[in-house]
């Protein structure tokens, strides 16, 4: 941690932890140890994003279920039945709803992470905790409808009498990645949205184009057949590697995740730290700029 | 054997102007980015502001501080800094234990929510753990009166109940630090009471507050130190009663600002002026002895005033009749006039005062005025040493115990 640590002194039970507060440093470093301490605030964080979420809806849980379910009808209307893309051989509905299922958590997740900094500002200018906790219980509770949108993939796999594959084994790892990629890409973009209000409206408009640069409505390999020199190009979109990789995993069909994803990996990383590293330069003022 | 538990040393904090502007207008917005877009750090050096400056303070444990200042001052920036919410430009603090601030009351509470619920999460938010808020949680319910509507949303809770409850919650925080700002302001009367009621209790265990108020009886009857934050620099720090006396002494002079709306009264006559004669302070309007006193109202009289009826009134800062007394058959000539009380002895406890002075002729206003500046009384404290026990009059008092003869051999 950096200059606002918590340092027990010398082993004396008498001796309170001395916090010492400076003006903040060039350095930095993620304040995993302080989001540890804090990991209940945590748990109630997510916990009130899930219960607010429900309160007032009335159908409840249920429209996690139906907006991944709707856009998969469009999408096997009209780019399946009608401009007929290869799906690898699956139905068209199991082909889109396995990628609309990760998708539409990650796009959740990135608009909640992205907003939380100003929805909690009162929050942010009246109480200390690590602000990270914000865009990472944003992250969490889009779990809980992803788990309910899963139950639905579970129903139309007995509908098309599909076994689960082994690489079903694969899939933690996958919602890992997407989660990640939601939190490196919200972690910049909470920061930002602090300062310039305009990131709020632009992330809409990314995460449509962010859809179409995803092999949500295709398969990845015609990019690559299409495209061949620019394959890597493509594969920096940590969301190709995923998307590929839950179909591959929920289904066992279509293409393993090969160097993609080890690329997807590499570059989701890289966002991360940087987002992190940002987020903590921003965390020192952001409570004179909300 | 006192222990430091804040330990504040040069601190600084620097904003930029501007960085909270209320608003822009949205031409300004559209040239700043084309001009700069993405850009933060073209402003100059004379754009900033320092909102606290060169502040050392200590804090030993057990010990409750009050900090005075006019709004703006930069109270509430030292509680921030100390409290972590914002990042200190200079200087450092140290502190030793843990910590917890009340800035606001309610903090973290959402409307859907219903009240159990808000009392988990505002008591987790304020940096309560599950299993503490599981222990004080009937506790917390009883304290805030509301345990019929405990499962009710807080959107249908009267914001007389949300405060109950939020002060529950915030009443049962157990930091060794506690920084409290401002929250006792809101609220009724009754309310203000239990709250202050509930900070003796806790500062009587040992824990050390800080304490921000623009009530200087609050400050008073909680406080036994202070400091006065002045244009964010620390300007006099010591046993509350001289801090506070200074501060108010100093608000009321500085709000002299000429007699307002002075046209507008008596034309037959007014009151101009009026001082403390006896004794001699520092400044005409400050008491620093218990008596005897000498007070004189100047007035100016522009027509005789034949059947003359005068008033005089003491009020205290809430406004709180403290005494007051009148005479009849007031005849008066046309010139300037004092009109002098002297009083064997004014026992009243320290603070701040206003007398209220009026002037009638067969029945019709001639003046009546509201004393400025308010009178600031910092006299010696002749009172019980328990806040509780304080009362409205400070009087000396002689006690002795006389044996009789004869009894008890």
């Amino acid at each position: 941690m950096n200059s606002m640590s918590t340092s027990a002194g010398t082993v004396d039970l008498a001796k309170p932890p001395v916090l010492r507060i400076t003006p903040p440093t060039r350095w930095w470093a993620l304040p995993f140890g302080e989001l540890w301490e804090y990991r209940e605030l945590l748990y109630f964080f997510v916990w009130r994003d899930i219960k607010i979420r429900y309160k007032q809806t009335a159908i409840g849980a249920a429209w996690a279920i139906l907006q991944p379910f709707l856009t998969m009808l469009i999408f096997t209307l009209f780019l399946g039945a009608l401009a007929h893309i290869p799906s690898h051989g699956l139905p068209y509905p199991i082909f889109y709803y396995g990628a609309l299922l990760p998708w539409t958590y990650f796009a959740g997740a990135l608009q909640n992470a992205t907003n939380t900094i100003i929805e909690n500002q009162r929050l942010i200018t009246k109480v200390y905790f690590p602000r990270l906790a914000l865009p990472l219980s944003a992250v969490l509770s889009g779990l809980v409808d992803f788990g309910i949108s899963f139950l639905m993939f579970v129903v139309m796999m007995i509908y098309y009498h599909m076994r689960p594959a082994w690489t079903m084994l694969w899939l933690p790892a996958f919602l890992l990645l997407a989660l990640l990629t939601a939190l490196g890409v919200g972690l910049w973009l909470s920061a930002l949205n602090a300062i310039y209000r305009d990131v709020r409206y632009a992330v809409p408009f990314l995460v449509q184009f962010w859809l179409f640069a995803s092999p949500v409505m295709y398969p990845s390999f015609l990019v690559a057949a299409k495209w061949p020199k620019w394959q890597w190009l493509y594969a920096l979109n940590p969301m190709a590697g995923v998307i590929e990789g839950f179909r591959w995993s929920l289904t066992g069909h279509g293409d393993p995740p090969g160097r993609m994803v080890f690329v997807s990996a590499a570059v989701v990383i890289v966002v991360l730290l940087t987002g992190a590293a940002y987020f903590q330069k921003m965390e020192t003022t952001i409570a004179d700029v909300v | 054997m006192t222990k430091t538990v804040i330990e504040v040393r040069g601190l600084g904090k620097r904003y930029r102007v501007g960085q909270r502007e209320p608003y822009l207008a949205l031409r300004d917005v559209l040239a700043r980015a084309l001009q700069a877009p993405f850009c933060m750090e073209r402003k100059a050096a004379r754009d900033y502001l320092w909102a606290l400056r060169d502040v050392s303070l200590d804090i030993a444990q057990g010990e409750v501080v009050g900090l005075v200042g006019r709004n703006g001052a930069g109270k509430t920036t030292l509680l921030k800094i100390l409290s972590r919410i914002t990042r200190p430009t200079a200087g450092y603090a140290e502190i030793r234990g843990r910590i917890g601030s009340l800035l606001e009351v309610g903090t973290g509470f959402h409307p859907e929510l219903t009240g159990r619920e808000n009392i988990y999460l505002s008591g987790a938010i304020l940096g309560m753990s599950k299993r503490e808020i599981n222990r004080k949680f009937e506790a917390i319910v009883d304290f805030s009166g509301v345990e019929r509507f405990i499962d009710t949303p807080l959107k249908h809770f009267s914001t007389g109940m949300q405060m109950r409850l939020a002060f529950a919650v915030a009443a049962h925080l157990e930091p060794e630090i506690l920084l409290v700002d401002e929250v006792l302001a809101v609220g009724d009367l009754e309310f203000q009471k239990k709250c202050l009621g509930k900070m003796q209790d806790i500062s009587q265990t040992g824990r050390t507050i800080v304490f921000v108020s623009h009530q200087m009886n609050q400050i008073r009857r909680l406080c036994q130190r202070a400091y006065w934050i002045d244009g964010g620099q620390l300007r006099k720090e010591g046993n509350v009663h001289e801090v506070v006396s200074a501060y108010e002494y100093a608000m009321a002079s500085g709000d002299q600002t000429g007699r307002e709306g002075a046209k507008e009264r008596g034309l037959k006559g007014r009151f101009v002026q009026w001082e403390i004669t006896e004794p001699r302070a520092e400044a005409p309007h400050l008491l620093t002895a218990l008596g005897p006193v000498t007070l004189k109202f100047a007035l100016e009289i522009h027509q005789p005033v034949r059947k003359g009826h005068h008033g005089i009134a003491l009020r205290n800062l809430e406004n709180q009749l403290i005494w007051a007394w009148a005479a009849d058959g007031v005849t008066l000539g046309v010139g300037e006039h004092d009109f002098c009380y002297t009083f064997p002895m004014l026992p009243v406890r320290p603070g701040t005062y206003t007398w209220h002075v009026s002037l009638y002729d067969e029945g019709n206003l001639v003046d009546y005025w509201d004393c400025l500046p308010e009178m600031i009384v910092a006299t010696e404290i002749h009172q019980h040493t328990r806040d509780e026990w304080n009362g409205v009059l400070n009087m000396p008092c002689d006690f002795e115990i006389l044996e009789r003869n004869g009894i008890g051999r």
